[in-house]
């Protein structure tokens, strides 16, 4: 059977910079495989800039930033293969790949990162009634067909959702030449950055209506319109606000889902919440020598913060591999839940010992808040309270805690306090 | 004169009032921190914009991602687009190659965000 130190399965930005980081910390033998034909990823596609402003302090594309790290990857003469499908992952790590010339094989790991990204909500997610016309695309699927292929998806569009992508491609439809009708969004708020906000809609008039939803599609063969209408406090549509806007095409830019049915085969915990794999803070899951980083592990807002993340799964499958990362049951471990306010820390347990001494805690507010304290409590009690002007659902936020004051808790709780 | 604007550096949004003279800015109110004044002086006077955009290879079926090599004003944006739009540039291009020189007399070029063979 083939064998290799640090197998990395998905060949995006988590991906990639987890293998250079793992070699980088003495891993020898690193494989990437990549199930598409390029390495790169989502940023293949995204074209628009904002990317590495955190990371390398200057505005790139998503293309800009996706080459830094092939770049870095060819010289570093990490191997990788392209075209080729895991079908296969089990708890000792036996990888069962597909490749158009080499068929069929197993590979045993000492170490596996996992890095496969994550996937648009579709439409059937989505339960909305109506016709099932041409015409109704996911807002990254708009994109591929744009940026990667070359053809524009529609010419009068409608975009369910206000995620960061539906945003981005409201603006990239009006660049191309086409009209966008609407901005329709369920929750009284946007899930996408204040940035794109004003720079993709407000800078071209675009109309966003909050607390709205599509309830109906028409169109035989071709959308032909959709039928919007407000919706209450528990989102149900309230009679007598709809109406139609007419249009050809219908985006959806509704939350994005961790690709985890790998990590289901190799008996990972996931957590409901995040629906990413449950870890400690070596980004190690539930099964030992399996590590998880970037989208499939969390939804991030930036590829500077899953660089980041992935470093630091790469660097401890590298530990493991050098027998320099000790095998943690979860029962040795603290435990890490959602307070009020908070939802899907992660890491979600805490080793009582480690090589850094600083733990960093990453999480999504339930709601927006402004000037509010963000507390750690350790079996009730709160250790450390950090102060934040702002908090967003669409801004993944951080706070850490020392590992030094963690000795003798039993429980860690992560909590918004607002200010009265 | 008075501009409103919603400060998009976080997503605090604060809402910033800008006193403008002359088409100088001589206040601004509203700001929590010392990003919105910043965001304020240059929005509210000449806001400027990346574009980022899709260039067409006259010699290849896929096309390639391009962007203005520095902001060029707002209200050139959509013009820069329509030149982009109907420019064709054969490939092979890279990464940071000028596509296009001084676009719509912004004296700014267009470079590739792509490699292409």
């Amino acid at each position: 059977m083939k064998k290799v130190d640090v197998l990395v399965i998905g060949g995006g930005s988590a991906g990639l910079a987890a293998a250079l980081s793992a070699r980088e910390n003495g891993a020898e033998n690193v494989l990437v495989l990549e199930r598409s034909a390029y390495l790169g990823g989502i940023l293949r596609q995204c074209i628009h800039n904002g990317f590495g402003i955190h990371k390398f302090k200057q505005d790139m594309t998503g293309t800009e930033y996706a080459k830094t790290y092939l770049d870095r990857t060819l010289e570093a003469g990490i191997p990788y293969l392209t075209n080729t499908f895991v079908v296969e992952l089990t708890k000792d790590r036996v990888a069962t790949v597909v490749h158009p010339e080499q068929g069929m094989y197993d590979i045993h790991a000492d170490a596996v990162v996992l890095a496969m990204g994550c996937r648009e909500r579709p439409r059937g997610m989505l339960l909305i009634p109506g016709e099932r016309p041409a015409g109704i695309f996911t807002a990254g699927t708009a994109q591929r067909y744009l940026n990667i292929d070359g053809y524009l998806a529609g010419t009068r569009v409608v975009i369910l959702g206000s995620g960061d992508i539906g945003l981005i491609m409201a603006r990239q439809f009006v660049l191309e030449g086409a009209s966008v009708e609407a901005v329709v969004e369920i929750l009284p708020y946007s899930s996408g950055l204040a940035r794109n906000i004003s720079q993709c809609l407000e800078d071209f008039d675009i109309p966003i209506h909050y607390s709205s939803t599509v309830i109906n599609i028409k169109g035989r063969k071709r959308v032909e319109a959709v039928t919007v209408a407000q919706v209450n406090r528990n989102r149900k549509p309230v009679p007598g606000t709809e109406r139609d806007i007419e249009c050809d095409t219908l985006l959806l830019s509704a939350g994005l889902i961790p690709e985890n049915e790998l990590s289901k085969q190799a008996g990972v915990e996931l957590s409901r919440i995040t629906k990413g794999a449950v870890v400690d803070d070596t980004l190690q899951t539930s099964v030992s020598g399996i590590f998880s980083c970037g989208n499939v592990l969390h939804v991030h807002d930036l590829v500077d913060h899953v660089t980041l993340e992935s470093e630091s799964a790469g660097r401890n499958a590298a530990l493991w591999v050098q027998g320099g990362l000790p095998d943690t049951p979860r029962s040795a471990c603290i435990p890490v839940s959602d307070g009020d306010g908070v939802q899907g820390v992660v890491p979600q347990y805490i080793r009582r010992t480690g090589e850094d001494e600083l733990v960093p805690l990453m999480f999504r507010p339930r709601q927006p808040y402004k000037r509010c304290t963000v507390c750690i409590d350790l079996d009730g009690t709160t250790a450390v309270r950090k102060k934040f002007l702002v908090l967003a659902p669409g801004e993944m936020s951080r706070v850490s805690i020392k590992r030094s004051l963690l000795a003798k808790a039993g429980s860690v709780t992560v909590r918004v306090e607002v200010q009265v | 004169m008075t501009k409103e604007l919603v400060c998009i550096e976080c997503p605090m949004g604060c809402r910033l009032t800008v006193t403008l003279e002359d088409n100088a800015v001589v206040d601004v109110t509203g700001h929590t921190c010392p990003k919105g004044p910043v965001y304020a002086r240059q929005e509210a006077v000449r806001p400027l914009r990346v574009v980022t955009s899709l260039m067409r290879a006259s010699n290849r079926e896929r096309p390639f991602s391009v962007k203005t090599a520095a902001p060029v004003p707002k209200d050139r944006v959509l013009e820069c687009a329509r030149i982009i739009r109907n420019t064709r540039f054969p490939a092979p291009v890279r990464t940071g190659q000028t596509v296009i020189t001084d676009v719509c007399g912004t004296g700014v070029d267009v470079i590739a965000t792509q490699d292409v063979s």
